[in-house]
């Protein structure tokens, strides 16, 4: 049984109990624990079911790397699936349960699956689901889906918080290993501001647990002195439990800090993205120790040799009493050695080489009196939910079975392999590695920067060094180059002096033994997470998929959320025995980032609930929401699209509102339609250039409504245009249009015509500009007093500044509506105040607030087009009868030539009509007009389509308009519009003006 | 007229690692002119009585201060309730150039953010080095907050001060709330 | 993501300050144009393995355009320079030319 030990544990605080909860079961740790350490000391190996065969799985590494410990953690608003136990740091009160299985982790039906498996090969739902076609979308892909997936999604909101942060500095050590802190040093010591990221809770990475000298000193000493200076250092940061997510171009670099994970009941976010620009980039990751092949390597109780001897040196916690080593390399021997120092049993290490003389670590674990056997590996694992013991066979045999050892856990190493994951990440190519088996970053092919420079640096185990001698020259020399190439000069200083292991060459194992037979085989695991076997990269191969990318995907070997950081090299490895090619020859498939799973919130950062996007609000918005505004979002403005009383539903006030504007007076905020001061000797000829009619001749004090085109001829915006002085106009713009507009003059004043004089600047904001509009319009200006707004001062088209009640205003006199209509600008500052002012002085002449229908339905009763209505970007002004807006006088303006494409001048365009429906009804807004015969893929051919419909109150009836074929020689005409209802809608062509075709309510 | 009124009513927030105010209306002119042009270094000389800044720079002079904007641009700050007469003088005395200055005071909202940790706040909002070293008091910097364009410059060793458009000034606040919450402090300054 | 220094302010800031504006140096051509030259304005657009020129927008900075020379293939940043020009400086060719001999791009090389 896995169990605490008495001694052992350097990462522990063991005065500290804290309880937790995996479950249902009441379980106890230490401070310090990790979720894994915890679980296995209290004899908790079984952790989960594997997703495809729901086969019993224990933990099997001790860090990130880890495929089968995977956890439900949390409830409600905390909850967080697929979280590692092994990077789970234990806090008090913690909950997790284990995942896909059902009904009980012990007990799981889907584990009929696992006698299936024989049926269940790679590629099986491809084969088996293909036919019959009509059962995938009803019958097959439901069952999948529910059989898919591991842990299940979060339920309700999320109760974190999270940020972003953005640091800057000019070598970032990804890593806070010994490599990572020596390299960190190097280059802090040329002044280089460096930010040093680790990815757990603690320093020093593997080297405490594997041992050694630095400079005559135990490594762990040296740890703690590093992590002492490198603090007092102002040039440097230390971050903890900080991952280096991904390397990305031009050094843009994601950290993710999890900083209450461990402790949820803090303050502060959960997690933290720090989106880094680094100067150089040092990878320090280290290296992932592999598996090995046999058959029931997934049983619990296998685990990563490295994994046995963390558990003991960290977390003082033993995976059994009796652990059988099984290895291909020197280093698995330490852990036997530990095992045996901390009082356990090591009956026997299984070494799969043949080595001519012993090595010394070799010679150390003979001398402890454990037995090696030399040649030698496991033929199967014994057990099912348990390691129960070992079958031994000869590693060149097929596995014939020369004795049986009992154990409970079986340490396994495969050799190692450098996280070259960040490397990567940013095109760092990868080169084959002969005598460590393994791939390892190619130096002279490193990611390059903005200015054409390598600005990516491995370090250490992370680039093939694993003994500490080789590994600190290795990571002294990056830290230096790497602050050299950031621009700073190295400190003269010779590298430390690591301690040296003479180590016997490791011997590249892919499959134990090596003429395993088809049984064992299907039970020799590569990629755990996943499920996939030995057998399955066979048969891929057998079956074609040669390619590695296309065998990955085929078998899904390494495209679980571990992304195949145990499984990728052995996968890779059969797949090259099965093609009888190299493995450089089959190469890799490239690791994408994030190196582990961030959260969704972390990428989110603080764009959720308020500040989830912006939200633009006039100056009356406070005044709207208090007076029943329903919002209507226009781009990032909210708008009220009518003013709802109570007791009243939507489609009543708007009809209300309609109705008051034309019988009485409406107010409307306009304040979010774009204002833009155009000024200069050649503001007339760059207004001419982008309106399509003339601008130039308009003289101050009066308004010009015109229309814009893009280069294609396409209608981009519309709008009143006003002289304010010879030099100086203002244009108006789409509420949407302001931005873009004031971007589009910009861009052409600044690309094409950079010599003309001309300075615009967007002043939107700078006004809330309300709309009075109706009857009583003049009345209540009157009221308020202050200027003169009669007829004959200030007519239709005409603008003038002045006073009213009080304030400074502009006021122009346009309609949007067909009615008496005033649009007023104030300082934005005193909107509310003049709105206010204006509500007031209604008061006796029925003043209401309009929302944007009501604003829709006056301008579609008088056929006004609106710009993202009636136009979707492929619309002309000539399909919208807008033939009057488009000078024949001006040699140029934007879209004039586009005008003359054929294209553009068939007659068979759709043309903007009015349409009224038969029966009063409201056409659907969108429908298309059917015409007779049909096209080539069968559908009705079309002939029209609704681009506004709205029922108008003062007509009592619905009205629309549409771009209809030869639609203005079809007057009378009656159309067919069917509906997504079933029913088909039947329409008149008509004019688009319904209302007041004479224009006699506006002038007055 | 006393009805001028801020977009956030002179909001104060202080429950978190930094104070976060919306400071009271301020005099803003946007000009637009050839700044390298002799006539127009006089005449804004003489009308703002501030230095001309250079790129990245905000001078102020008593209540009076130019930013930087872009080549051709430069922010005039100055009291509210002189806004008019500033830009009348300046109007005046640019009226033989080529020249744009429009009163933009109404357009906009300033916020404060001070505190020991209000470099923290403002670096998880601006993909932009806020480190001591780099950005100083003197600067100004036009960027993103978020996902809203903002330009800040530092009064003090400890404050920054945010221009953003008037509209966004609920965002603004919320984010800078959110930004400055309690315990989220970075330490990395 | 990339990292640009906008030529007009002197800024150096990442990509989410600036707005890409497609193929740099275009000649317009209106009315009166043949419908090749249009089609050419409007529509034919370089899309070149190595370098290239492109226009960018400081949108959330000072707010000018200028272009850029860029290998799309390392994502290389050779140089930016302010749009009021027709053609690319002759000192960032020759630096080009360093970095890739025999660049060639429409009729600049």
């Amino acid at each position: 049984m896995s169990t605490r030990l008495a001694t052992h544990g350097r990462l522990l605080n063991k005065d500290r109990a804290i309880r937790f909860t995996f479950n249902g079961k009441q379980l106890k740790g230490f401070e310090g624990d990790t979720l894994a350490s915890a679980l296995l000391a209290n004899d908790q190996m079984l952790v989960g079911r594997s997703f495809k065969y729901h086969r019993p799985r224990g933990i099997v590494a001790a860090g990130v790397e880890e495929p089968n410990a995977l956890v439900n953690l949390g409830v409600e608003g905390h909850f967080e699936p697929n979280q590692r136990a092994t990077t789970t740091e234990l806090f008090e009160g913690l909950l997790a349960t284990s995942q896909n299985h059902w009904p009980s982790l012990e007990f799981d039906v889907g584990a009929i699956n696992a006698k299936l498996s024989r049926f269940m090969p790679a590629g099986f739902y491809y084969k088996m689901f293909i036919h019959p076609r009509p059962l995938w979308k009803h019958v097959y892909e439901p069952f999948i889906r529910q059989a898919a997936g591991l842990g299940q999604a979060p339920k309700g909101r999320d109760f974190d918080s999270y940020e972003h942060f953005y640091p800057f500095c000019d070598v970032l050590v990804i890593g806070g290993g010994i490599a990572g802190l020596h390299a960190a040093k190097a280059a802090a010591q040329s002044g280089a501001k460096v930010i040093v990221l680790e990815q757990t809770a603690h320093w020093g990475g593997r080297a405490p647990v594997d041992g050694g000298e630095v400079d005559g000193k135990p490594v762990d000493n040296v740890v703690d002195e590093l992590i002492a200076e490198l603090s007092e250092m102002e040039n440097v940061t230390l971050r903890a439990r900080t991952m280096g997510a991904g390397v990305y171009d031009h050094g843009y670099v994601l950290g993710y800090e999890r900083l209450t994970d461990h402790q949820p009941d803090a303050d502060g976010p959960r997690h933290r993205l720090w989106r880094i620009r680094a100067g150089q980039v040092v990878t320090a990751t280290g290296a992932i120790e592999r598996p090995l092949s046999f058959a029931g390597n997934d049983i619990p109780g296998v685990m990563l040799a490295s994994a046995v001897r963390d558990y003991v040196v960290n977390y003082g916690v033993c995976a059994g009493d009796r652990t059988v080593v099984v290895t291909n390399n020197d280093d698995a021997y330490r852990t036997a050695i530990v095992l045996k120092n901390a009082g356990l049993t090591v009956p026997v290490i299984l070494d799969a080489r043949s080595l001519s003389e012993d090595s010394a670590l070799v010679a150390e674990a003979k001398a402890a009196g454990i037995r090696v056997m030399m040649g030698h590996g496991v033929s199967k694992v014994l057990g099912g939910k348990r390691v129960t013991g070992v079958a031994i066979c000869a590693q060149a045999g097929e596995g014939a079975v020369l004795e049986e050892v009992a154990c409970d856990a079986v340490a396994m190493s495969g050799g190692w392999s450098p996280v070259v994951h960040l490397w990567s990440h940013c095109g760092g190519k990868l080169i084959w590695d002969n005598n460590f088996a393994m791939f390892r970053p190619d130096v002279d092919k490193a990611p390059k920067g903005a200015d054409g420079a390598p600005f990516v640096s491995p370090a250490g185990a992370a680039n093939g060094h694993f003994g500490l001698m080789e590994l600190l020259g290795d990571a002294h020399a990056m830290g230096q180059g790497a602050a050299k190439a950031a621009g700073f000069e190295p400190k003269r200083a010779s590298a430390p002096e690591g301690s040296c292991v003479d180590q016997a060459p490791m011997a590249p194992v892919w499959l134990m033994p090596q003429g395993a037979s088809v049984a064992l085989r299907s039970k020799s695991w590569l990629d755990y997470q996943n499920d996939v076997k030995v057998s399955d990269v066979q048969l891929a191969a057998q079956e074609g998929f040669e390619s590695v990318e296309h065998a990955k995907r085929y078998t899904t070997l390494g495209m679980a959320t571990d992304q195949g950081k145990m499984s990728n090299i052995n996968g890779l490895a059969i797949l090259s025995d099965a093609l009888n090619q190299p493995i450089p020859q089959t190469g890799t498939t490239t690791f994408r980032p994030p190196y582990t799973p961030i959260s969704m919130g972390a990428i989110g950062g603080e764009a959720r609930g308020d500040v989830f996007q912006p939200i633009r609000r006039t100056p009356m918005h406070d005044w709207h929401d208090a007076n029943g505004a329903d919002w209507e979002p226009v781009g990032q403005w909210r708008r009220p699209y009518a003013f709802v009383r109570s007791g009243e539903r939507v489609h009543d006030a708007v009809m209300r509102e309609v109705r008051n504007t034309r019988e009485h007076l409406g107010l409307l905020d306009a304040s979010t339609l774009g204002k833009i001061i155009v000024k200069g000797p050649d503001a007339g000829k760059f207004l001419d250039m982008l309106y399509t009619n003339v601008m130039s001749t308009l003289k101050p004090g009066k308004c010009r409504y015109g229309l814009m085109c893009s280069e294609n001829g396409f209608l981009v915006d519309d709008g009143v245009v006003a002289r304010i002085d010879e030099d100086t106009f203002l244009c108006h713009t789409t509420t949407g249009g302001a931005e873009s507009i004031h971007a589009h003059m910009e861009e052409w004043l600044q690309t094409e015509w950079w010599e003309w004089k001309v300075y615009v600047a967007n002043v939107t904001e700078q006004y809330a500009q309300i709309a009075v509009v109706g009857p009583n319009a003049r009345k209540a200006l009157e009221t308020l007093g202050g200027m003169d707004v009669s007829k004959e001062a200030l007519g239709f088209m005409e603008w003038a500044d002045g006073s009213l009640g009080g304030f400074d205003v502009r006021v122009y006199r346009i309609s949007f509506s067909g009615e008496l209509s005033y649009e007023i600008a104030v300082r934005a500052s005193e909107g509310q105040a003049f709105w206010d002012a204006l509500m007031a002085a209604g008061e006796d002449l029925g003043v209401m607030p309009y929302g944007t229908e009501a604003l829709h339905i006056l301008r579609a009763e008088k056929g006004f087009i609106m710009i993202g209505d009636e136009t979707d970007g492929t619309v002309i002004p000539q399909d919208l009868g807008l033939h009057w807006a488009l000078s024949k006088k001006k040699e140029d303006y934007l879209g004039k030539r586009a005008h003359t494409r054929t294209h553009m001048s068939d007659p068979e365009r759709w043309q903007l009509v009015g349409l009224e429906t038969l029966d009063g009804s409201v056409l659907p807004d969108g429908a298309y007009a059917v015409a007779a015969g049909t096209n080539a893929n069968g559908q009705k051919n079309v002939q029209g389509r609704v681009t506004s419909s709205y029922h108008s109150p003062n007509l009592d009836k619905g009205i629309a308009m549409g771009l209809v074929l030869h639609g203005p020689d079809r007057m009378g005409e009656v159309i067919d519009f069917p509906g997504t209802d079933g029913k088909t809608y039947q329409a008149k062509i008509v004019s688009a003006v319904f209302y007041d075709p004479e224009g006699e309510k506006q002038n007055v | 007229m006393s009805n001028a009124v801020s977009a956030m009513h002179g909001a104060t927030w202080s429950d978190g690692i930094a104070d976060i105010a919306e400071a009271p209306l301020q005099g803003m002119i946007t000009l637009r002119a050839d700044m390298k042009d002799k006539a127009v270094k006089k005449a804004i000389a003489a009308a703002t009585k501030v230095e001309m800044p250079g790129p990245g720079q905000a001078n102020g002079v008593g209540d009076r201060g130019l930013c930087w904007m872009s080549p051709d641009e430069f922010l005039l700050l100055c009291p509210y309730d002189t806004v008019a007469a500033d830009l009348a003088r300046i109007q005046t005395a640019l009226a033989k150039t080529h020249a744009l200055a429009v009163n933009v005071s109404d357009a906009r909202a300033l916020f404060r953010v001070s505190g020991p940790a209000a470099r923290d706040v403002m670096a998880k909002l601006a993909p932009v080095d806020l480190s001591p070293a780099v950005f100083q008091p003197g600067m100004f910097r036009r960027t993103r907050l978020a996902q809203v364009a903002a330009a800040f410059w530092m009064p003090n060793a400890d404050t920054f001060q945010i221009v953003c458009f008037r509209s966004h000034a609920q965002y603004m606040f919320d984010l800078l709330k959110t930004a400055a919450r309690k315990g989220s402090k970075v330490g990395a300054f | 993501m990339l990292i640009l220094t906008c030529p007009c302010c002197g800024q150096t800031g990442e990509e989410t300050e600036f707005h890409a504006g497609g193929e740099a140096h275009l000649k317009r051509f209106g009315p009166g144009s043949s419908d090749d030259d249009f089609q050419g304005y409007l529509f034919m657009r370089e899309n070149p393995k190595g370098v290239h020129f492109e226009r960018w927008r400081h949108v959330y900075g000072c707010g000018k355009w200028f272009h850029a020379a860029r290998c799309t293939m390392t994502l290389e940043i050779f140089g930016t320079y302010p749009a009021q020009t027709l053609e690319p400086p002759k000192d960032l060719c020759d630096k080009i030319s360093g970095k890739r001999p025999g660049w060639s791009w429409r009729t600049f090389s």
